[in-house]
């Protein structure tokens, strides 16, 4: 389980990169990029995943799974 | 703060005369709270804080335009380093820069540590700058005592709504206490929260200008109780600002349209009986350089303030204030000997459009003009009402417009002044405002506002040939 950040959405604001509990979320190659092994979703800090809930782009930001059903879709058409 | 709130008792005719001395004496030089120091001090924004913590209806984050460095543009993004090299480089070019301020791209107070970290580098380097600070509030109570310690003792809040109900058209959604919260709940927390930021800043001495966005069809009926509130709780100026209509914004997709000069000056003129109000602000961007009416950013990107060997010299800069304020003396003296003060028995009040580029003079021309001060003129005084923004005449290529429809368009904007005072107005120009009731004057150049003013006023009104100053 990881969030996901879409590359084509982000404004490169650092908000989610600010409020991530485990420090997940790194500014690298003029991109951010959340790192899957340290990202838990927020579960056992907060109620809601953090980046999700600051950032100002809707669906920008998704759960890894989420992301799998769109692809999932597309390719199934 | 008490006592006489119209601009028209007093000599001096500039906003805050009403304000004790100890205030006056804080505000005398910032560009954006006092009118008459707009017109010989700059102001720079340094776009350190990229991060927000609401969602407001009249803004975009997306938005990204090659001649507009907005919200998430990161190439001008500056890390607190850098936003001090570029204030020290525009320091020692702009001397009559007075203000550094933070107010985005996001919320400064999202980006607590950027924000005060840049605060801390500026006051340590170059402690003769003011520094001021632009919030939507949420975040204000909680870092009033920073604030106080570093010194940024001007404070923006921008409120746009009494009501939640009115408040929760504006703003979708907020994100507090790492939650996002919507709708009449999310607005009920922001309003709490920027009342309380307010109060806590007065009780700690920082002073407060409100900003509120005029969206007519939206907080056109709070605008005036909003005066009277903040008022009770100690701001200092409210700015009551247009809505400018953003690409993509949710305010567009919903239709809703900003207001006309006319409204405006409607809305300001109720509000003021109750508030002294900025008039003259640009609603200029999070990373704008100069006079209130310019914008220099271009000189001072990142790659050009890295090339450049910069020696930051206070007494040069105190120099050059010292100049500033011997013309200002100057012209506050002129200028009390203009007018007779009182006003006379069917005395005529007219409206007049005068172009400046800084200093206080008519010293622009029609042509190249980006906006136009609007005065109203009686035999009382003269009264600063606000700048309009036209598109250059001379410059038909840039835009969509062609000469003749930016004529059209400008006629449009200033079709309720009596006049027209610039350094110079072409035949072109002046064959077709002058057949539409806008008397085209350039005799005028070069002398100071005020003074234009009073001669056009004595020679065109009053219809007088020789005027005694």
């Amino acid at each position: 389980m990881a969030m996901y950040i879409n590359q084509e959405l982000c404004i490169s604001c650092y908000a989610c990169e600010q409020e991530c509990p485990t420090k997940a979320i790194k500014f690298s190659n003029r991109k951010f990029e959340i790192d899957l092994r340290l990202c838990v979703e927020c579960e056992g800090f907060y109620e809601e995943q953090q980046c999700v809930a600051i950032c100002p782009i809707d669906g920008c930001i998704l759960k890894l799974e989420e992301l799998q059903l769109v692809f999932w879709k597309i390719y199934r058409n | 703060m008490s006592g006489c709130h119209s601009k028209r008792c007093g000599i001096g005719n500039d906003e805050l005369d009403f304000l004790p001395e100890n205030i006056r004496k804080k505000v005398e030089n910032h560009p954006c709270y006092s009118q008459e120091a707009h017109h010989f001090y700059a102001r720079m924004h340094v776009a350190v804080a990229p991060a927000c913590n609401i969602q407001c209806h009249y803004c975009n984050r997306k938005y990204d335009c090659a001649n507009e460095s907005r919200p998430g543009v990161v190439s001008e993004l500056l890390t607190p380093e850098e936003a001090v090299k570029k204030v020290l480089a525009v320091a020692m070019t702009i001397p009559q820069m007075t203000v550094v301020g933070i107010a985005g791209p996001g919320d400064p107070l999202a980006n607590p540590d950027r924000t005060f970290r840049t605060f801390e580098l500026i006051k340590e380097s170059a402690p003769d700058i003011k520094l001021c600070l632009s919030t939507n509030g949420l975040k204000l109570i909680d870092y009033i005592k920073k604030i106080k310690e570093l010194d940024v003792d001007h404070v923006t809040i921008t409120i746009n709504a009494v009501s939640p109900e009115t408040a929760s058209k504006i703003y979708p959604w907020i994100f507090y206490n790492h939650k996002r919260y919507r709708g009449l709940e999310a607005a009920k927390i922001l309003l709490e929260r920027q009342y309380e930021g307010l109060q806590a800043c007065v009780e700690n001495g920082i002073l407060v200008k409100v900003n509120t966005v005029f969206v007519p069809e939206i907080n056109g009926e709070e605008i005036e109780e909003l005066s009277k509130k903040v008022r009770k709780l100690g701001a200092f100026l409210h700015n009551i600002m247009p809505y400018v209509e953003g690409d993509g914004t949710a305010f567009q997709k919903m239709g809703i349209k900003p207001p006309t000069p006319q409204q405006l000056k409607e809305v300001q003129e109720k509000s003021e009986s109750h508030m002294s109000l900025m008039r003259h602000c640009r609603q200029c961007r999070a990373d704008a350089v100069g006079l209130l009416g310019e914008d220099r950013g271009q000189e001072f990107t990142k790659d050009k303030i890295s090339k450049l060997e910069i020696r930051y010299d206070p007494e040069f800069r105190r120099a050059v204030h010292e100049s500033i304020e011997k013309e200002r003396e100057k012209l506050k003296k002129a200028k009390a000997l203009l007018f007779t003060n009182t006003k006379e028995e069917n005395d005529i009040t007219v409206l007049v459009a005068v172009a400046s580029k800084g200093g206080m003079l008519v010293n622009e021309h029609f042509g190249t003009a980006k906006e136009f001060l609007i005065y109203e003129v009686s035999s009382a005084g003269i009264k600063f009402i606000h700048h309009r923004k036209v598109t250059p005449y001379c410059h038909g290529s840039i835009s969509c417009l062609d000469g003749s429809d930016i004529l059209e368009d400008t006629i449009s904007k200033l079709s309720d002044c009596k006049a027209i005072i610039a350094a110079k107005i072409g035949f072109e120009p002046r064959d077709v405002l002058e057949p539409k009731g806008i008397q085209c004057v350039d005799e005028f150049a070069y002398l100071p506002i005020p003074e234009a003013l009073a001669k056009y006023y004595e020679k065109y009104v009053l219809n007088k040939e020789t005027v005694g100053v």
